[in-house]
């Protein structure tokens, strides 16, 4: 008998010729999209290269930014992009953890619907439209408003201290707030609405509120998802570079004061990459960009590891 | 085990075994199909009997980790072979499955000469979909809105549309798994009558679960039966009067009159 | 009647009152946000449209009137390259996902994928600057087009295949079933029945890219004339508001806002379009 051996069989054969030819530009055009990917990281790698054999690891610790003495430094940027995603990230969790909660256990449906819709809508604007309306809203705003009333109040800590431009971190940190509140939002709802109703009503069974049930029983049972929400948000935030740009103040200085103004590393690309005049400098403005890449990177993985965890695995 | 010897069957297999990976779903199964004549395929659920008759036009090699050792011969030659290409088998033996699957962006006509032979096209087109459409009963109903969605025809025509999308296509050979599975008793009668006027023109081979309708429909009956491993085997294989009165293997006889499954 | 315990009770219900008040104002200052956005970008942008602000090119400083029209010209242009680069190869690596399933090639490309997602677009730009803008010395159309690609690759990507996916098996299986090849198949029966799928994902890509304006700065670079050669610098709606967002004339910053209108209307016509595509591609997999 012929054929004694197993046949293993592919999901898939190829075998005459149009499909030989499908098959074809099938693997063509998902190596390239492969490639595409690989190709950025090499790119990044190999544009900072100079950057990175020159300066080393004190790159990422040196605070002197001066192109004019070939000097960089990448730790103000640092410091800025940490801390206005970390102001970003708070007022976002805080904002959108406590109106998913709300979405998802205490909002009749005919007040949901249309607050989830204007709620996504928000990741619909375009980022030079947040630029545009914190540079000629929010920022003076800041200045006439909010920053003497912050400082009214906090004024005495080094955080609140200090001469109110309008632009600066704080301001930086409330726009990209509102950037990344859809994402918290959306997803730490998808992942309360996932808790098994069981466990909300054992809670209440026990004489609990319904708000002690939302948030002592439900949000814990939900954290993972909830916190990896955070971070993908944390990822968002971290790259987001036009509107920063536009009220960040771009100052390459490291301070105190949340009204201060400060640099990203996005925000330093974004402004100086076209004017960068010797290798050496567009070097070190794309080794800026290696390390966004990486810390993106970064964030992101840990972020869709821990959204995963909890809601299987939903990405087909 | 067999009715009639594995030479001068136009579809008959040889040993044939079927894998999901590592577990065995079809043990070792020697059987010929009777040119022009419906073969029934029964037995319990999981005995593999949709499983062998997926084997015989080589759609079981599409799941994945799916595998088959032995042959299938088709007019002698193993579809099997090396080089064989599926497509050609499949072109000769033919599928009808058991929830009726039109292409749902295709209309009545164009889902029933979706692969006719040769790429017709205009008036010899309507020909051939008229004439399959006409061999499963279907044409009175579907003749005025050929062009429209098949997802508006009820359960029952769109399972004659596709055996007529299967005709149109010419196998030598028609595979129907449960074919009326998911029809209601009207519409199940009428695809019966028409797998007896079909016998005309194929080789048919039919799963069902359904005891009375193989009784009914067929000429030749298969009985398999999962053993205590799980593997599908061959049971008893005879003419369908002969299986039903007087079958030879206490299990069949034990199946028929209903002892279990 | 234990009056401790019904004063605790009392003061939960009060907390929790309380505590859903401070959810539905966060949630509604969330909502309240969008509105007002929505609303400075339409007052002060609606007196900047007109005619003249959409057809014509920017005059210089001090020169009243003028327009975005090459920025339109040119973000029509550069999207419309993209979209042509992004779709082959985005449909034909879901194509791909789709058909080959499990396996450490397809689950490297799906980690790919998720990786370029959420790549910030300043570091596509840079790619983008490295691989055509530097090269060949001079700013482009295309490179920006190249850039637009990378950024809707991973949403055109993902869609497909679920889209592919979910076509249910019995159709490819009939359709294999028929002898058809898989080219046949996969193309000709499967990817229709998924297109509507497909076309939401694609409209709400351009919808992101459509606003995007970083990667620009060194790709398409933007031009104050006329340009339909997208080997040259070309203008971007996006980035024209950018540059006078940040200009210090009032006229032009008026113009500004003008061009965020712009943007905002059109991104919302395409996520509305999305949002209609999904209602039939719901339907066309019900029946």
């Amino acid at each position: 008998m012929e054929n004694a051996q197993p046949q293993f069989r592919r999901v898939v054969r190829f075998v005459s010729a149009a499909d030989r030819g499908f098959a074809a530009i099938v693997y063509a055009g998902s190596a390239f999209f492969g490639l595409l990917i690989v190709g950025l990281c090499v790119e990044l790698v190999l544009g900072s290269w100079p950057s990175i054999v020159k300066f080393g690891p004190a790159f990422i610790f040196s605070s002197s930014w001066d192109p004019v003495a070939s000097k960089f430094g990448a730790l103000p940027m640092i410091f800025g992009t940490v801390a206005t995603s970390l102001i970003a990230i708070v007022l976002a969790a805080f904002i959108g953890i406590m109106g998913a909660v709300f979405l998802a256990d205490f909002a009749p449906r005919w007040l949901a619907a249309p607050l989830s819709f204007l709620i996504e809508l928000l990741a619909a604007v375009p980022s030079v439209v947040y630029g545009l309306w914190g540079l000629f809203v929010l920022a003076p705003f800041m200045r006439t408003a909010i920053g003497p009333a912050l400082q009214k109040v906090l004024g005495w800590t080094p955080l609140f201290s200090g001469p109110i431009y309008g632009v600066g971190l704080l301001t930086a940190g409330m726009i990209l707030a509102l950037m990344i509140v859809p994402t918290v939002t959306a997803i730490a709802r998808d992942v309360i609405s996932a808790i098994p109703r069981d466990l909300r009503e054992a809670s209440m069974a026990l004489g609990t509120t319904k708000w002690e049930t939302a948030t002592k029983v439900v949000l814990p049972a939900a954290r993972v998802g909830i916190f990896g929400a955070c971070v993908l948000a944390l990822g968002r935030a971290l790259g987001e570079t036009i509107a920063v740009t536009m009220v960040i103040g771009n100052r390459p200085e490291i301070s105190a004061s949340l009204f201060a103004p400060s640099y990203t590393l996005a925000s330093v690309i974004a402004n100086e990459f076209t004017e960068a005049t010797t290798s050496i400098y567009i070097s070190a403005l794309i080794e800026l960009g290696l390390i966004l890449f990486f810390v993106s990177m970064i964030v992101n993985a840990v972020a869709r590891l821990m959204i995963w965890s909890v809601r299987g695995s939903e990405r087909s | 085990m067999t009715a009639g010897t594995l030479d001068g069957q136009l579809l008959a297999a040889d040993d044939l075994s079927a894998y999901y990976g590592s577990r065995k779903a079809v043990g070792n199964v020697t059987i010929a199909f009777r040119r022009r004549a419906v073969t029934a395929l029964i037995g319990p659920s999981g005995c593999g009997k949709t499983t062998l008759l997926r084997c015989l036009n080589r759609i079981h090699e599409v799941g994945f980790e799916a595998r088959v050792e032995g042959r299938v011969l088709l007019d002698g030659a193993d579809i099997y072979a090396g080089g064989v290409d599926p497509m050609s088998i499949r072109r000769r033996v033919g599928m009808v499955f058991q929830r009726p699957n039109p292409f749902p962006t295709l209309s009545i006509l164009d889902n029933t000469t979706a692969c006719v032979p040769r790429g017709l096209k205009g008036k010899d087109r309507l020909d051939a979909a008229e004439r399959a459409l006409r061999a499963a009963a279907l044409w009175d109903e579907v003749r005025d809105k050929l062009k429209s969605s098949p997802l508006r025809l009820s359960g029952g025509q769109q399972q004659r549309m596709c055996i007529a999308r299967a005709i149109a296509a010419e196998p030598e050979v028609l595979l129907m798994d449960e074919p009326t599975a998911s029809l209601d008793p009207i519409a199940t009668a009428v695809i019966e009558e028409l797998m007896s006027t079909l016998t005309k023109d194929f080789t048919i081979v039919a799963v069902t679960h359904n005891m009375q309708q193989a009784a009914r429909v067929s000429n030749v009956t298969a009985f398999m039966l999962a053993d205590e491993t799980g593997i599908g085997r061959l049971i008893e294989c005879d003419d369908t009067a002969k299986l039903f009165t007087k079958p030879t293997d206490r299990r069949t006889e034990d199946y028929i009159t209903g002892r279990f499954g | 009647m234990d009056s401790p315990r019904y004063a605790r009770l009392g003061r939960r219900r009060i907390y929790g009152t309380l505590g859903v008040a401070l959810a539905l104002c966060c949630a509604a200052i969330a909502a309240a946000s969008l509105l007002v956005i929505l609303g400075y970008v339409v007052v002060k942008g609606v007196g900047a449209l007109n005619w003249e602000f959409l057809t014509q090119l920017p005059h210089p400083v001090g020169v009243p009137g003028g327009g975005v029209g090459n920025g339109i010209w040119g973000t029509i242009i550069i999207i419309g390259i993209a979209t042509l680069m992004a779709v082959p190869v985005g449909l034909l690596t879901g194509i791909y996902l789709a058909l080959f399933g499990r396996g450490v090639i397809p689950e490297s490309l799906r980690f790919l994928s998720d990786v370029l997602s959420g790549v910030p677009s300043i570091a596509i730009g840079l790619f983008a600057y490295a691989v055509l803008v530097a090269p060949l010395k001079h700013f482009s159309g295309f490179s920006a087009s190249f850039a637009f690609m990378m950024l809707m690759l991973p949403l055109l990507v993902r869609t497909s295949e679920q889209a592919i996916r979910s076509v249910p098996q019995a159709v490819r299986e009939g359709a294999l079933a028929l002898g058809m090849s898989n080219f046949r198949a996969t193309v000709g029966i499967v990817l229709p029945t998924a297109m509507p799928a497909i076309v939401t994902a694609l409209l709400l890509a351009i919808a992101r890219v459509t606003g995007e304006t970083a990667p620009l700065l060194f790709t398409a670079f933007g031009t104050q004339f006329w340009e339909s050669n997208p080997n040259h610098p070309m203008a971007v709606l996006a980035l024209q508001v950018f540059t006078y967002a940040i200009s210090p004339y009032p006229s032009w910053q008026a113009q500004a806002w003008g061009g965020a209108l712009l943007l905002i209307l059109a991104v919302l016509i395409l996520s509305l379009g999305a949002r209609y595509m999904l209602g039939r591609a719901a339907k066309g997999l019900d029946a």
